[in-house]
């Protein structure tokens, strides 16, 4: 476990070279669209709708500083989602969206979260599959 | 596929991390930003519950306390003449410790020095009910806090921490309140983070809280660890906040969601 978590962030910071796309799975195996559905939704662990806003109608309060998740499946290839969620710093340097799976280059983390990535590689491989289901 | 993201980069490279400042005309208090049951909470005393902090403030103002068995108003008379315009313009230099010091620890420097009084603990109802009351004194004034050759290091300090990112969400203070204002952050409209209301009663808190408790809740937010209560990289982001907002209104006791 510990040796695949290692190879994928050593994957994560490859990209620094210039690449647009994360292509393979972070565990080497496809996510649960189903557990990506409640990651996205969950203020506690996604984090998600704090800034976008998507296709929840159970969820009354979504964000608006970020675009739509609407269609971001359609727009976007599984590795260029996983790139965007994993370290979106690597597409543009001043965004406001954490890096989900960079624990490297941070001030001042919380005890609590010191060392961990905002989400685990299982996690954000069900967020890719969730993310590759919105279609419109 | 190389080219296009080299030139996305190029393009992320020539947008600046961060937007400027505020522009001195768009400054808007968080008072413009809530309900309009609220801003009438605040408007009225007599259903404004920070008033009921200001009334112990008072009262504790008038108490003789400590060894020296003096009260405030014995060294400082009437608070409404002593007292006016003051907060507007703290955090203030004190000599003594060699930077400046915000209302809490100047309250709490009299009580010590000359009440030879123990300094009341942080977020105390008695520090916050001195603190609102001397606060109140202020109020409609202009913020203008003085900045010299002195202060000067410690604004830019505490600008730094600004627009520092922090925390495992790697949150800077200037990427809400500067690039976001007015957007919606989940259920939350994002407001500009003036401090000109505090210390206030937060609904949420069922209560009335100092600027630093409403900044560890940001920082806590973000994930990444709060200054303690009084540490100097605080007062420091206070002294900035202030002179952002400098010739804002002071509103204390401010009402917030
Ligand atoms: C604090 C704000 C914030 C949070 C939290 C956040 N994002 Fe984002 N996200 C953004 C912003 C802003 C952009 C626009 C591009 C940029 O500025 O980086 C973006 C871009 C994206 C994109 C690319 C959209 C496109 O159409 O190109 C995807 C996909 C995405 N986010 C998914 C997610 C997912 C999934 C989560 C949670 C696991 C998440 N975001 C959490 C702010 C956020
Ligand atoms: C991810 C967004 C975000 C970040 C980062 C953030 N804040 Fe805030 N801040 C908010 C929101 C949203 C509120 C209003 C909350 C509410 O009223 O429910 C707020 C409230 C405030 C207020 C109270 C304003 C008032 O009118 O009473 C101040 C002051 C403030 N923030 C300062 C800061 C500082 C300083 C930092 C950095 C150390 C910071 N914030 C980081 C979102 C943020």
């Amino acid at each position: 476990m510990r040796r695949i978590v290692v190879a994928a962030l050593v994957c994560v910071a490859a990209n620094a070279a210039g690449e647009d796309s994360i292509p393979s799975s972070l565990t080497g195996a496809k996510g649960d669209p189903v557990r990506g559905r409640a990651i996205v939704t969950n203020r506690q662990v996604g984090l998600c709708l704090l800034c976008h806003s998507g296709p929840f109608p159970e969820e009354r309060v979504q964000g608006d500083l970020a675009p739509p998740l609407n269609g971001a499946g359609r727009r976007l290839s599984e590795g260029e989602l996983r790139l965007r969620i994993a370290d979106s710093a690597r597409i543009n340097p001043a965004s406001i969206m954490p890096a989900y799976f960079r624990t490297e280059g941070l001030t001042r983390v919380a005890p609590a979260f010191e060392g961990k990535p905002v989400l685990s590689a299982e996690q954000i491989e069900d967020v890719v599959a969730f993310l590759k289901t919105l279609n419109e | 596929m190389r080219n296009s993201v080299l030139a996305l980069c190029a393009a992320a490279i020539a947008i600046p991390a961060f937007a400027a400042e505020i522009p001195l005309a768009e400054r808007r208090s968080g008072y413009d930003f809530m309900s309009r049951e609220t801003r009438t909470m605040q408007d009225d005393d007599t259903a404004n519950p920070g008033m009921l902090w200001v009334l112990d403030g008072e009262a504790l103002w008038k108490r003789k306390a400590g060894v020296a068995d003096r009260a405030c108003q014995d060294c400082h008379g009437d608070a409404g003449t002593s007292m006016k315009g003051v907060a507007a313009r703290y955090p203030a230099f004190d000599a003594a410790h060699g930077r400046p010091v915000n209302l809490e620890q100047r309250v709490n420097a009299c009580r010590v020095d000359r009440q030879k009084a123990p300094p009341l603990a942080h977020e105390s109802r008695d520090l916050l009910a001195l603190t609102a009351y001397v606060g109140r004194q202020s109020r409609g004034l202009p913020v203008a806090v003085p900045i010299d050759e002195r202060t000067k290091p410690f604004l830019d300090a505490g600008r730094g921490t600004f627009f520092r990112r922090q925390g495992q969400l790697n949150l800077s203070c200037a990427q809400c309140h500067d690039d976001n204002w007015g957007k919606r952050l989940a259920g939350s409209v994002i407001p500009q983070g003036h401090p000109t209301g505090y210390p206030l009663y937060r609904l949420e808190w069922q209560g009335v809280g100092s600027l630093q408790r409403r900044l560890r809740n940001c920082i806590v937010g973000m994930r990444a660890q709060p200054y303690d209560f009084g540490a100097g990289e605080f007062v420091d982001l206070e002294l900035y906040l202030m002179w952002r907002a400098r010739g804002m209104k002071v509103e204390t006791p401010g009402v917030r969601p």
